[in-house]
This record gives structure tokens, sequence and C-alpha cells, in this order.
């Protein structure tokens, strides 16, 4: 793959996951602000997840959005703001990705379990 | 170090003025300089070289908004300092004159513009034709869509001000900047140009136009009022769908 | 001697450069914020009341305060993330500095949302 294309395409992936986190997080935000009204408990919280497919469908894309498009918006961070650069840069991003692609889906197991 | 003065008659008012001296390394100089009705900031500069320090080095041409070699950094902010009336820039009668931003100094207000033009080169920022001498004229209608967006972006003199004012191009080296990708992006749209896929490698990478973001400093400051941000966006458009066709 | 200061910084006093600083500071929020969110809520493999402490702890103000900041930032970065993908992904039509204040209003307005409902 030449540089042009994979620089294209990475553009492209944060693009496409912003535009998927922005109708998730919309519907996120709305669903918070709904549900911390009057305090908000454990109780509460599982009894709406707890063995509801959409939730866990929705909440899992949402996710995979995420550990797409934080680690590449962190990339051009790094890259300007700090001197940081190179493939240890590129493995520390990766590794971000698949801790937040982990402690995501296991987030959302753990409530919809 | 006290400021050195010009000539100045009793009642009349003065202006507190400092100017880079030196290469990266140096340091401001100040002087005073007598203040005049529709006095511009090279006014003040030529000025001060001709009658309080003749070895102040800096550029400029036509003087008359035309020709952008006078680009420099007043007061934190770059501009033509031939158009800029000292009316305009002045803050608590101080005015602050450095080189351009982003560029090596080679003396003073003067800086080294072939890293501006070699990004310009690295952008394939030059024209390819397919015809010769012998073929008709190119008939390019004035009113298509690709026309009109060369048209808002060909005026560039290449002065400098969009690329000293692109943070990104402080922040990574390999940026190609405003200047050079507002040129690709009339080339892109230049009908008669054959090499349009190449313009589109060339700029499509994290040194090219996917490292804007969108700050927009370039079109606040462009003295011919080319909005780089757009040739830009269009750029990032264009090379999204050549890499989502694997052309790229 | 002195080095020159980086003349470029009043350069950046405008809306749309100010829209930049938002999305990219807000960004970094969240990213920073994201782990602990997940980990919290993955108390909840270790039953209901685990999950219910953790909750009570964020029960003070302070936090309610931190909480009420980042749907600042996710909001913001959420409006803001919009408006960048209109610039780029439509035809030019100005930096869209009115879209840049309609980010910023909407988000104070849903920031406040949020803290009405959180401190009800």
């Amino acid at each position: 793959m030449s540089a042009a294309r994979r620089d294209t395409l990475l553009w492209l992936a944060q693009r496409w996951s912003a535009a998927v986190l922005a109708l998730c997080l919309l519907v996120h935000l709305a669903g918070i602000i709904y549900a911390v009204r009057g305090g908000l408990t454990a109780a509460e919280i599982l009894g709406r997840t707890r063995g509801n497919a959409p939730f866990a469908l929705f909440y899992g894309l949402f996710v995979v959005a995420i550990s797409i498009h934080a680690p590449l918006g962190l990339r051009a961070i790094l890259t300007e703001w700090t001197l940081w650069r190179g493939r240890s840069q590129d493995l520390a991003l990766a590794a971000l990705a698949v801790l937040l692609l982990g402690l995501g889906l296991r987030a959302v197991w753990a409530v919809v379990q | 170090m006290g400021a050195t003065a010009g000539e100045s008659s009793a009642q009349e008012e003065m202006l507190e003025v400092s100017v880079w001296h030196g290469t990266e390394n140096g340091e401001f100089r100040h002087y005073r300089v007598p203040r005049r009705d529709s006095q511009t900031v090279l006014d003040v500069v030529t000025y001060i070289q001709r009658h309080l320090d003749p070895s102040l080095s800096y550029r400029f041409a036509c003087r008359v908004g035309m020709c952008g070699s006078c680009a420099m950094t007043v007061n934190g902010v770059a501009r033509w300092t031939c158009r800029s009336h000292v009316d305009q820039v002045i803050r608590d009668g101080r005015l602050e004159i450095a080189p351009l931003a982003h560029l090596p100094v080679v003396r003073d207000l003067v800086t080294d513009m072939r890293p501006f033009f070699d990004k310009w080169a690295q952008a394939k920022g030059r024209f390819q034709g397919g015809t010769t001498r012998n073929d008709p004229v190119a008939r390019v209608p004035p009113d298509t869509p690709e026309r009109r967006a060369v048209d808002a972006a060909i005026e560039c003199i290449g002065c400098g001000v969009c690329y000293a004012s692109c943070d990104v191009v402080g922040w990574r080296p390999e940026y190609l900047g405003p200047a050079a990708l507002n040129r690709a992006w009339t080339l892109v749209n230049d009908v008669r140009d054959v090499s349009r896929l190449e313009h589109l490698k060339a700029v499509a990478s994290e040194g090219g136009c996917l490292s804007c973001h969108t700050h927009t400093s370039c079109s606040e400051r462009c003295p011919k009022k080319i909005a780089p941000t757009a040739g830009i966006s269009g750029l990032k458009r264009a090379c999204a769908r050549a890499a989502l066709r694997g052309e790229l | 001697m002195s080095a020159m200061v980086s003349p470029a910084y009043r350069a950046r006093h405008h809306p749309a450069y100010w829209a930049f600083l938002v999305h990219r500071l807000s960004g970094l929020a969240l990213t920073l914020f994201l782990p602990l969110h997940f980990l919290v809520l993955g108390q909840a493999l270790q039953g209901e009341a685990a999950l219910d402490g953790l909750l009570r702890w964020t029960d003070n103000l302070p936090l309610k305060v931190a909480e009420t900041l980042l749907v600042i930032a996710a909001a913001a970065h959420l409006t803001g993330g919009l408006r960048l993908l209109l610039l780029e992904g439509l035809a030019w039509r100005g930096p869209r500095k009115d879209l840049a204040a309609l980010a910023a209003g909407v988000s104070l307005a849903v920031a406040l949302l949020f803290a009405l409902a959180v401190l009800s």
C-alpha cells in the first residue's frame, strides 16, 4: 500500500468513526440526562441494561468506534505537540486502541450479562 | 540600552519601535521614530534604516501592495508592511517588527524563502499540459465549477504570510503549508492539466492536506483574500475519493 | 541575547482557532476519562453492590461539577466535530463561524441540562 493511500485511509477512518460517534454520543447524552434525574443507582442502570441485546449492540458499536477514533486523534496531538514520533508512538497508540476496546467491551458485558 | 531616536520637532509624537536584529538568535533593538500621517510600517522600517541604523536588513519592492516582498511579523501578526498603516496595527504606542515566522532568518527582517518554495515543488505545484503549440488554444468556460474554484485561488503571489500564520507549519516541519496546497488545488482543478493523479499523490499525506486542522489562520491573514482552507478541504475530498477508488 | 518569542500567538485570536483548541482539548480530556469510565462500569462484574458503591462515591458536589465539565467536553467535541465534518465533507462555504458559535451554545445548553438533571 502506498503511503498516500495509507495516510488517506487513516484520515477516512477518523472521519467515519467520527460520524458514527456523533450519532452514538447524541443518543448517549440524551440517555444519561434522562437517567440521572433524581439520582442514579446501580439497580436503575442494571435494570435497564441487563439482558438488553439492542443496548449491547449499540454500545458495542460505540466502543469499537471510540477505539478507532481516540488513538488517531491522540496521534495528531502527540506528533504536533510533543517530540514523540515513529514506531514507538505507533505501538503505544495501537496498545491504547486495544485497551479501549478491551475495557469498553468488558464494561458493556458487565452491565448486560 | 536606550532607544535610538530620530529627529523631531518639539511636540511631535514618537513611536516606540522594536525591531529584530540578527538571525534566529538575536535581539530586539529599540528605536523612537517620528509619527506621521498615513504612515505605514514599511515607512517606519525605511526611516530606521535611513536615519538611525544603516545596518538594518529588510526586503521590499513595489511598496504599493502588489508584490508581497515586504511581509513581516508586526505586533505578532504576519502582514504586508507597505499595506499596514501604523494606526491600524499600533498597540499602546508600540510597534514590534520581526521577520516572518517559520522560515530561517538570513538577517534581521530578511527570511530565507527557499523552504517555502521547495514545499511548493514537493506539492507538485507545477502545471503539466498535454498539447503543443500546434494545437488549438484550450477553451475553459469561466462559469464551470472547476474554473470558479481555480479563479478563487489563482491570485497567490507567494508572499508567505499564510505559511507564517499557520500553526501546523510550526508544529510539523514536513507540512507543505497553505500556499503550496492552494497551488496544488488550482492545478487539480485545471482541466488542461494531464497529471491530476500525480497532484493528488503529492498532497495525500500527513505532510500534505490531511494535516490541515481548519484553523483558517491562513484564510484570515491572506492579503489577497484567498482562502487556502477552502482548497485544502477540496483536496481532502479529492484524495479520499481517489483512495477509495484505488487510484492512490 | 534573547531568542525570538513565537510571534504567531497573536494571529490565533479568532473564532475558528478557538473552535480548534476547544475541539482538541475536549478530545484529549475525553480520551483520558474513558478508561476510568469503562473501569467503573466494569465493576458490575463484581455485582450490583460493587457498582452502587462507586456511584455513591461520586455523589458529591465536586464530582458532579467534574461530570458536568465532562459533559461540556463531550457536547463540545460532538458539535465541533459535526462542524468539521461539514467543512471537510461539503463544498466550502466559508469557515462557518456561525456554526462554531452554535456549537458553543448547544454545548453549554446540554451541560446545563445535565447539571440540572444530576443535581435534582
